[in-house]
């Protein structure tokens, strides 16, 4: 049986990959027990690399594992596997294309006690940003296996974000799935939810929600943030009066960006983003109180969703 | 000991590499003469003589790795690939241009080279990772990674000596450009790291020194890095930037600097006369 935490999910997929596939090393800047690889190093000391608190460091030596035929995977909290080496991910990884796998765990605000410094609300961004690499945001464990399953032979960099905490099951164990993938998970004809990670969950019960009171919401899990499938969302955006996208993440440079430069050059319904506003996380006594805080949930969608069909700007 | 006609062949050779570094740059083009002079018979002993590479197998797993950590000073590893047959010599007149095979830094889409590198600081992780990789796959090769002095500066590179120590690799031999001027000045006067040799101790490492510009004694150090078991080895060698170029040498204005008609006539003439002294 699957654990309903994505953690757990990516650790035992990580060995799976391992047994399949000697080319698989794994890297890690002593977080092992939270991003789960762990896992790998029990079953494969010899092929598990601590590399001590230094991300820059595991991202170059990265690179130079790739560039002798190896798969490296390499781990920290999403903030610092992002932005602590991003000029190593930037020259030594996306200029020479090289297939290197960076686990962004305790993605988002899902590391909600220890704060700021630790939240990675703007991880996406800086992800999209890179030439050639491919940005993955599963949204339940079941996703993070099958991602798995297709990241080991994805060409290029892959930036995986992963979720600290147990998110509800989305996907049965048959569906199918592929890098690009956006899926349609509840049709609806009014309104169109573009969602990622924590958020397809909470976009879900909003649509079930507004359903009572007539409203017919679509509801988009959009896994792979890049490359973004544009003729899906121009398609799935299609003959809907209100748009939303949801995501667990700044406002700027995320999701809701990607969807509208998907949008850009067509004519659409109006688009309205829930989201991380511009600002930095904050420590929290809970994850679902710290969703709260920032109003990502279902309530915020649904009322989104509400305002734009009435017109507009609250 | 390396006989003398193999020390002469490998002399001669830095110097036909520097004519081709003046070439690449031209006139009234800037270019990173000094840290590329400085470097030639480094280049020329590792290419032409030490690393088990093979120029019509560019791509076999055995060969050693050749990392230009200081990857502004490529044009020397361009002159030293187009002397192999690697480069095609007509490349050397569109260096950095649209177009050509030759960037203005390391970069894959030339043969012959190994990773990217020139965002400062990357070289020895990269080197790191290669020779963990191959000691994965029981490999004999030896990865070879060139930083400059003014680069040592990077905190990265320290990172990277950690964990080049705590594994052990002894497959590494990191060579130190020690030339003394950065890109806007003497390292003494930008940023100056005192002790090297005892901070690399420190960190763990195996320590040389050789004159860079001593052929015998380059060939001769390379072996014992070679050799040395249970740590990676540094050699630092103590160099003159722009090294045969009288203009040049010891001075931040050719880091990059730009050369009239009369100062690249000045260059060649100067290479050719130093080439012909060796005879």
């Amino acid at each position: 049986m699957t654990s309903p935490n994505l953690r757990s999910a990516y650790g035992a997929s990580l060995v799976r990959l391992g047994k399949k596939d000697a080319r698989v090393v794994a890297l890690e800047a002593d977080l092992g027990k939270s991003t789960q690889s762990a896992m790998f190093q029990a079953e494969f000391p010899d092929r598990y690399f601590q590399m001590g608190i230094a991300e820059q460091n595991m991202a170059s030596t990265a690179a130079g594992f790739a560039l002798t035929g190896m798969i490296p995977f390499i781990h920290s909290f999403a903030v610092f596997a992002t932005g602590r080496d991003y000029d190593q991910l930037r020259n030594s990884i996306c200029i020479p294309n090289l297939p290197v796998r960076i686990c962004g765990s305790s993605a988002g605000l899902s590391d909600f006690g220890d704060g700021k410094t630790h939240q990675g609300v703007e991880d996406v961004a800086l992800m999209r940003a890179l030439p050639g690499m491919t940005v993955l945001c599963p949204a339940d464990s079941t996703e993070v296996e099958k991602m798995m399953d297709c990241v080991l032979d994805w060409p290029g960099p892959v930036y995986i974000r992963i979720n600290r905490n147990d998110l509800p099951f989305i996907y049965p164990h048959d569906e199918p799935y592929f890098i690009g993938k956006v899926t349609q998970l509840r049709d609806g004809s009014h309104a169109a939810i573009f969602a990622a990670g924590v958020m397809v969950s909470r976009s879900l019960d909003a649509a079930a929600a507004l359903a009572p009171e007539g409203i017919s919401v679509r509801v988009l899990d959009v896994g792979t943030l890049k490359p973004l499938d544009r003729d899906a969302i121009i398609r799935y955006a299609d003959g809907v009066q209100a748009i939303v996208a949801a995501e667990e993440h700044s406002v700027i440079g995320g999701l809701g960006s990607a969807v509208v430069e998907a949008l850009r050059g067509v004519s659409h319904a109006p688009v309205e983003f829930v989201g991380m506003p511009d600002t930095f996380g904050i420590s929290a006594e809970g994850y679902p109180e710290l969703l709260v805080h920032f109003g990502l949930t279902a309530d915020t969608v649904a009322n989104t969703v509400k305002t734009l069909l009435k017109g507009g700007k609250k | 000991m390396a006989k003398p006609e193999e020390i002469q062949r490998i002399k001669k050779i830095a110097w036909d590499l520097r004519a081709d570094v003046v070439k690449m740059i031209g006139v009234g083009k800037a270019g990173h003469l000094g840290g590329s002079c400085s470097l030639a018979e480094i280049v020329a002993a590792l290419y032409f003589a030490k690393m088990h590479f093979d120029p019509k197998a560019i791509d076999d797993p055995a060969r050693d790795r050749f990392l230009l950590s200081k990857g502004h000073s490529v044009l020397i590893q361009y002159a030293a690939l187009v002397e192999l047959g690697v480069i095609p010599r007509e490349e050397i007149m569109k260096v950095k241009t649209l177009g050509g095979k030759l960037q203005g830094h390391p970069d894959m889409m030339t043969p012959g080279m190994e990773a990217v590198t020139g965002s400062l600081g990357q070289g020895l992780s990269i080197s790191v990772g290669m020779a963990l990789a191959l000691r994965l796959a029981k490999s004999a090769s030896r990865v070879y990674v060139i930083m400059g002095d003014g680069e040592l500066a990077e905190g990265q590179l320290w990172e990277a000596a950690m964990a080049a120590a705590r594994y052990k690799l002894d497959s590494i031999t990191a060579i130190l450009d020690r030339n003394r001027i950065q890109a806007t000045g003497p390292t003494k006067e930008i940023f100056d790291i005192p002790n090297l040799e005892d901070k690399w101790r420190a960190f763990g490492w195996n320590v040389l020194n050789v004159d860079g510009h001593d052929v015998g004694a380059i060939l001769k150090i390379l072996d014992q890095a070679a050799v040395f078991k249970g740590a990676p080895t540094i050699i630092v060698a103590d160099t003159i930037k722009g090294k045969g170029v009288s203009f040049a040498e010891n001075t931040a204005a050719y880091h990059n600097g730009v050369m009239t008609q009369e100062q690249y006539d000045k260059a060649l003439a100067e290479i050719e006369e130093s080439r012909r002294m060796l005879v």
